[in-house]
Order: structure tokens, then C-alpha cells, then sequence
């Protein structure tokens, strides 16, 4: 199965996680950005899922409809295209990122638009829409304020639901100031005052855009309708004002009933803003003569998630509706932020789902960061297992890489000798006792100089002085002869 | 009851007095403990590092040396969860059904040591006797691999002469994580940072867990800054007596 292609979109770094996130962990204010903005979402989060006696359920009828839809994905793809063409949309296939962009660049261009309004997604984000269009002469506004607070401060998201979570209101009064056209010199750093500076910005973008762009938290397959969930109004405006919309959307997001959307639309908000319901959910189905879009273009985008598909121990990943509470309660994510994940999907679903999209050797460091904890499993809306997960791509990259090499790495040799000694207790017992060797490093009953790569452990922290009796040697004089007993 | 010891290959090089408290512990119980000499290491830090296939002679080797046990007991909830969620899947990565079967009956007999204690031994009071300024770090794999929930907090809370302080934040990873702390050393100590920082707000003397690897790490880290908190394993709490002190 093709990955997403390489030199189109968002979905690589240019530095492994451990280097590029050591300019984040440097960065207080950005820690401390970071620490209070997932600190107050957790609490809500906690609260609100609190009042629901049956989350639990919720949360596994969450999972069986994703397990369900996944493992008939060909036929309600199908029904849904077949249901959007019945209502007067258009349905699109693209196969990655290169081509999802052709067919939007050329759906705007056949309108003679120059400009397009967006709707928070980050499927465009994935396939670098954005960029695509400037290519072709075409300006793409984004209309999420703090999608907003991204584009206009160059800068890339960092969180799936608060993209611009690794901001405080100072710097964004400072972004606005300098980058948006006709602000109040006297704009100050009030949340009010922001959003009022960005709602004036924006107003003149809706009421002249003739297209607008989204993406999807759902669409249903047995009537063609798809679904956006927001806060803030902006999604409204740009999936009514404009004459024609294109809507982008993976292919796992499609469900198979309306019935589906009693439960996620449950989980999502309580998961994702800590709300009970989220302020404005929008759904359309195809064309309504007379009332908003009169052209409807959907676009189902793989780039890479048949190659997720096709892995069943990888696959859950797809289950994600992208509600971002594995983010907030990560406490890698909560130290590093997004932009260290290198992808536009950051924290702990990332670094499961990036490596699928692009392979795991072009992301084989996410995989990796994680304690696996597991605090993000515990929170998770549809309970994907993202502990089991990083492991699974752990063992897929430890074995991409042992094909693709001729000399195996130090690690490599290191894993297969400990596995080699602890196979058999004699060699295990010789080797706890070799250890006692280094007895002789200890200073004051610890040791603070290990070489490396155990030097990343004392640079920091004293290791433990090895004991001068192993406990297997002390049973030995405790309970006499070994073979007598056990 | 006749419970054998699986120490844990950490516990066995590095800090032989969590085995030793625990047999000291479950023998003045009354039980007989076993410490089956051919155990090695649950393979834990080979599938954690993505070593399926150099873990598997472990998952084996554990369930060749345990499957005879009535009952097994761990000192570590990391240690028992790889046995518990793990070994099975090892096993069935190399297409290995009768060994995965083999492991997940062997898993059903294993038990972290607070659960042995509160489950199948039906005690809270273990007649422990630890005069100290205690704050207790529920580490990740015992708290949401096994779901120990309270279970080592109630032990504690029954143990003559201690001062049991709660830990802010408790729930929160410490950032050990195996070989995270060492591939990603720099997020693992911003990690251990607020952990410390949590510890040492208790004024504890003591930060006590199940698992001796998170209790390396902490400590390490307490050490280095001489702060004058230790750490030590919940088993030589529970071990101690008016006695031993």
C-alpha cells in the first residue's frame, strides 16, 4: 500500500523528536504557555465526562462503530458517494496528497476565484492545501481564530484543537499588530479586544468569498451528510455564505448512520473543549437550491491511511476523530508542545498515526516519544490503545531497519547480547556478577559517571551502586542448595 | 500458601533488598516463598524498545520456570504487566498460539505485590512498623496497566508509626519509561523535574512505589541534588517491624 509521498504537505520533520524538541524544553514561556493551557482543558475535560454515568459505554460503542466502519470501509465509502451524487454534489478520489491538491486547485480555478475562506482542517493542513493554492495564484484565509493566529504569524500549528495552544494573548496582540491590515494601533491584549480585531478581519472575508473550504468530522453514509463541529461561528459562515464548497475529507471519517452520530457527538465535545456540546454543528447533504453552497464538491483523501488499513494492529489509529484529549493529558506533549512531532498531527495520537501515514522509517523517532504512560489510552473517546500501538511501530521499525542496514546498530547488538545472556540463567547469573565490577565507580554508594549511552542517565541522575551480593547470591546463603527447593 | 518469587532481573542486580523484603515480608505472613533459580528477566525492556523477537526466548523462559507455580508474585507493576499484556503477544507475533496460551495461563497466576497482598491474601494490616515521613508515587504501569487503584495506599495507611503524605500530581508519569530516558534523557528530565518538585513538596524523607525502575529514576535524580529524600520500595516498608528498626 502506498505511504503519503514525501516533499508535498505536513506530515514529516526535519529533525527526529529528541533534537527538535530540545529547543521547546528550553522555552519557558512556551512551557509555561503550555503548562496552564492543558492544565485548565484537562480539568474541564475531567469534569464534564464525570457527569456522564455511562462514558464507559459511550466510549466502547465509540470503538465497535469505528471497528465496524474500518472493516467496511470499501462499502460505505460507496453508499456515501453514491448518496452525495443523488443529493447534487460531486465526489473526488484521491489517492495522496499531490493529487487531493490538483483537484481543488483546478475545482477553485474553474470558478475564477482568486481567494478562498477556510474552515479549521487539518486534512488540508496534512496535504499542504494552503501552499498548493498560492502556488496557483490563489489565497487561501483561514477563518478559525487561532488558525488565524498561525497563518498570520507564519507559523505552524501546534495542537489539533488549539493550534495556536503555544501562544498567549501578549504575543498574539503583538502577531496581530504587525500583521493584520487596518488594526486598532491601540488594540490591547484582552481576549475580547482580540477576537474583536479578528471578527472584523474575517467579516469582510466571508461576505466577499465565493468559495469556501473545510473539512469533516463525520459524514454518514446512509444519507450523504457530512458534519462539522466548531465553536466559534466561522465554520457556519464558510460552509453557507460562499456559492461553492469543497469539503476534504480522510476516508476513515465516514460513518455508516445518522443513528452514529448520537455517540459521537457525545464523546467529541466532552472529549475535546471539555464542553457538553460544542456551540455550532453544521451538516449539510449535497445541494439545497435556493439555501447555501449551490456547488458541493467532496473530496476523499487516502495519502497513506489504506497503509494504516492494512495493518491490524496499527489500524485503530484510524478510530481518532480527532478530539485532542490524548494531547492535553500527555506529559511528553504538555513539556515539548506540537512542533517537536514534526507533523500536523501532533502528541500521542501523532506519533501513532504519522508513522503509518508516511511509514515508519520516515518517522521512526515518534514512535519513540512516549513514556508509554498511558494516560492517554485512559482518556481516549474511542479507547485506541496507543501504548500497544507505539510498541507495535517500535517492533516495525526495529525490523525496517535491520532489513534496510548490512551492519546492525550498537543498540541492535546490545538488545540481541542482553537477550542472548538473560536466555539462560547461567549466563544471566555471571553477568549479575560481572556487574558487581562496577562497584568500583561508586562514590559514597552511588555512581555519578556512566559511559556512554548510559551517560544520558547520569548526566542528570546518580545510578545505583551494584550491591555486592545479588539477591540470587543471598538466597543461595539464606536457603542453601538451589536445586533442594523451587 | 507456597507463592513463588519472580524478583525481576532489576531487583535481582540492583536492588536485592526489594527481594529480600519481600520474602522477608510474605514468610513472616506465614507463606512459604519459592525463588525458582532459571527466571531471568520478563523481556520487558526488548518489546518496549521494539525487540519483539529478541524478547521471545524470555516470554518463554518465564513461562517454562513459572508454569508449574500455583501462584507468583512481583515485586513491580511494570514487571507484572509485561508478563500480564505483553507475553501473550509476543508469543503470537511469531505465530506461536501454544505459548501464547501458555503465557496468558501463567499471567493468571501472577500478582504485583499489592495485590497478592490485598486480593488473595485478603490483608491490609501487614503488621508493619515504618516511623517515617512517607509520600507514595502510583506508578503508570501499576495505576493504568493493572488498575492496582488504591491497593498500596490502603497497605500503607495500615502501617504502625507512619506520617503518609499525599503527592501532588501523583498520577503523573515520572518520566522514566525504560529506554525513553535515555533516547529522549532531555524530555524524561523536564519529567522528573516536576516529579521531584512534587516529592520534595511534601517534606517527605521517603518517596516509596512499587517499582523499583521508577524508584531508580526518582532517586537518581533526589540524589544527585542531595535533597535528603530517599527512595525506597513499598516491600521494605511493608517488611519493616518494630524489630528490624
Amino acid at each position: 500500500m502506498p505511504y503519503a509521498p514525501r516533499g508535498v504537505g505536513h506530515l514529516r520533520g526535519d529533525q527526529p523528536f529528541p533534537v527538535a524538541s530540545r529547543a521547546a524544553l528550553a522555552d519557558t514561556q512556551l512551557r509555561r504557555n503550555l503548562g496552564k493551557a492543558t492544565r485548565t482543558i484537562r480539568a474541564k475535560r475531567a469534569a464534564v465526562v464525570a457527569e456522564l454515568p455511562d462514558w464507559e459505554e459511550l466510549r466502547a460503542a465509540g470503538q465497535a462503530i469505528k471497528e465496524h466502519t474500518l472493516a467496511h470501509l470499501d462499502s460505505y465509502l460507496e453508499q456515501l458517494e453514491s448518496q452525495v451524487t443523488a443529493h447534487g454534489g460531486t465526489v473526488h478520489w484521491a489517492r495522496d496528497a499531490h493529487e487531493a491538491n490538483r483537484i481543488v486547485t483546478a475545482l477553485v480555478r474553474g470558478t475564477g476565484a482568486a481567494e478562498v475562506v477556510k474552515v479549521k482542517s487539518i486534512a488540508t493542513d496534512e496535504i499542504g492545501l494552503n501552499e498548493a493554492l498560492a502556488a496557483a495564484g490563489i489565497t487561501a484565509h483561514e477563518t478559525d481564530l487561532a488558525e488565524l493566529i498561525v497563518q498570520l504569524g507564519h507559523d505552524r500549528p501546534s495542537h489539533i484543537l488549539v493550534p495556536a495552544i503555544h501562544r498567549n494573548r501578549a504575543e498574539i496582540r503583538e502577531i496581530f499588530l504587525r500583521e493584520m491590515p487596518g488594526v486598532d494601533p491601540g488594540l490591547t491584549d484582552t481576549p475580547a479586544a482580540l477576537t474583536e480585531a479578528a471578527r472584523l478581519h474575517l467579516r469582510r472575508r466571508f461576505l466577499s468569498a465565493r468559495v469556501g473550504i473545510s473539512g469533516a468530522n463525520f459524514a454518514v453514509a446512509e444519507t450523504g451528510t457530512l458534519c462539522v463541529v466548531e465553536s466559534e461561528g466561522n465554520g457556519r459562515m464558510c460552509l453557507t455564505l460562499p456559492d461553492t464548497l469543497i469539503t476534504v475529507m480522510g476516508i476513515e471519517k465516514v460513518i455508516p448512520s445518522w443513528r452514529d452520530l448520537e455517540v459521537f457527538l457525545q464523546l467529541l465535545p466532552r472529549s475535546s473543549t471539555g464542553e457538553r456540546m460544542n456551540p455550532y454543528t453544521s451538516m449539510w447533504t449535497g445541494v439545497t437550491p435556493g439555501d447555501g453552497p449551490q456547488r458541493f464538491h467532496l473530496v476523499l483523501l487516502d495519502n497513506g491511511r489504506t497503509a494504516a488499513l492494512a495493518d491490524p494492529a496499527g489500524r485503530p489509529a484510524l478510530h481518532c476523530i480527532r478530539c485532542s484529549a490524548c494531547l492535553n493529558v500527555c506529559p511528553v506533549y504538555e513539556r515539548t508542545g506540537g512542533h517537536a512531532y514534526g507533523s500536523v498531527y501532533p502528541g500521542p495520537i501523532g506519533a501513532v498515526l504519522s508513522p503509518q501515514l508516511t511509514g515508519v522509517e520516515d518517522n521512526a523517532s515518534l514512535p519513540y516519544a512516549s513514556s508509554l504512560c498511558g494516560a492517554c489510552y485512559d482518556v481516549c473517546p474511542v479507547r485506541i490503545d496507543i501504548p500497544s500501538i507505539l510498541v507495535h511501530l517500535r517492533s516495525r521499525h526495529v525490523e525496517e531497519a535491520a532489513r534496510a542496514r548490512r551492519v546492525p546498530t550498537a543498540e541492535a547488538v546490545a538488545m540481541a547480547a542482553a537477550s542472548w545472556v538473560m536466555a539462560s540463567p547461567a549466563r544471566y547469573a555471571a553477568a549479575l556478577r560481572g556487574g558487581r565490577t562496577g562497584r568500583a565507580l561508586r562514590r559514597g554508594g552511588r555512581i555519578r559517571r556512566l559511559p556512554p549511552p548510559l551517560s544520558a542517565w547520569t548526566s542528570v541522575r546518580d545510578a545505583p551502586a551494584p550491591p555486592a551480593r545479588t539477591f540470587r547470591e543471598w538466597w543461595r546463603l539464606e536457603h542453601g542448595d538451589p536445586d533442594a527447593r523451587g | 500458601m507456597r507463592i513463588a518469587l519472580f524478583v525481576t532481573c532489576l531487583a535481582d542486580g540492583l536492588f536485592p533488598q526489594v527481594g529480600q523484603a519481600t520474602v522477608r515480608l510474605l514468610e513472616r505472613l506465614g507463606h512459604e516463598v519459592t525463588f525458582p533459580q532459571a527466571q531471568t528477566c520478563c523481556g520487558q525492556m526488548h518489546t518496549n524498545t521494539g525487540y519483539l523477537r529478541e524478547a521471545l526466548p524470555l516470554v518463554r523462559r518465564y513461562v517454562e520456570v513459572f508454569e508449574d507455580c500455583e501462584m507468583v508474585v512481583v515485586p513491580s507493576g511494570s514487571c507484572t504487566g509485561s508478563v500480564r499484556h505483553q507475553h501473550a503477544m509476543v508469543a503470537r507475533r511469531f505465530g506461536d498460539e501454544a505459548l501464547a496460551r501458555r503465557a496468558e495461563a501463567v499471567a493468571a497466576r501472577t500478582y504485583e505485590l499489592s495485590e497478592l497482598l490485598v486480593d488473595v491474601l485478603g490483608l491490609e494490616d501487614v503488621g508493619a512498623y515504618y516511623p517515617h515521613r512517607v509520600t507514595y508515587h502510583p506508578t503508570c504501569h501499576s495505576l493504568r496497566l493493572l488498575r492496582v487503584g488504591d491497593r498500596p495506599l490502603r497497605l500503607l495507611r495500615s502501617v504502625a508509626g507512619i506520617d503518609l503524605v499525599e503527592l501532588p500530581d501523583a498520577e503523573v508519569c515520572c518520566g522514566f519509561g525504560g529506554t525513553f530516558a535515555v533516547k529522549n534523557a532531555p524530555v524524561s528530565t523536564a519529567m522528573l523535574a516536576d516529579k521531584m518538585r512534587s516529592v520534595l513538596a511534601t517534606g517527605a524523607e521517603v518517596c516509596t512505589a512499587g517499582d523499583s525502575s521508577c524508584l531508580m529514576h526518582i532517586g537518581g535524580g533526589l540524589s544527585r541534588l542531595n535533597a535528603g529524600t530517599a527512595t525506597v520500595h513499598l516491600a521494605e516498608i511493608l517488611a519493616s517491624t518494630q524489630d528490624s528498626h
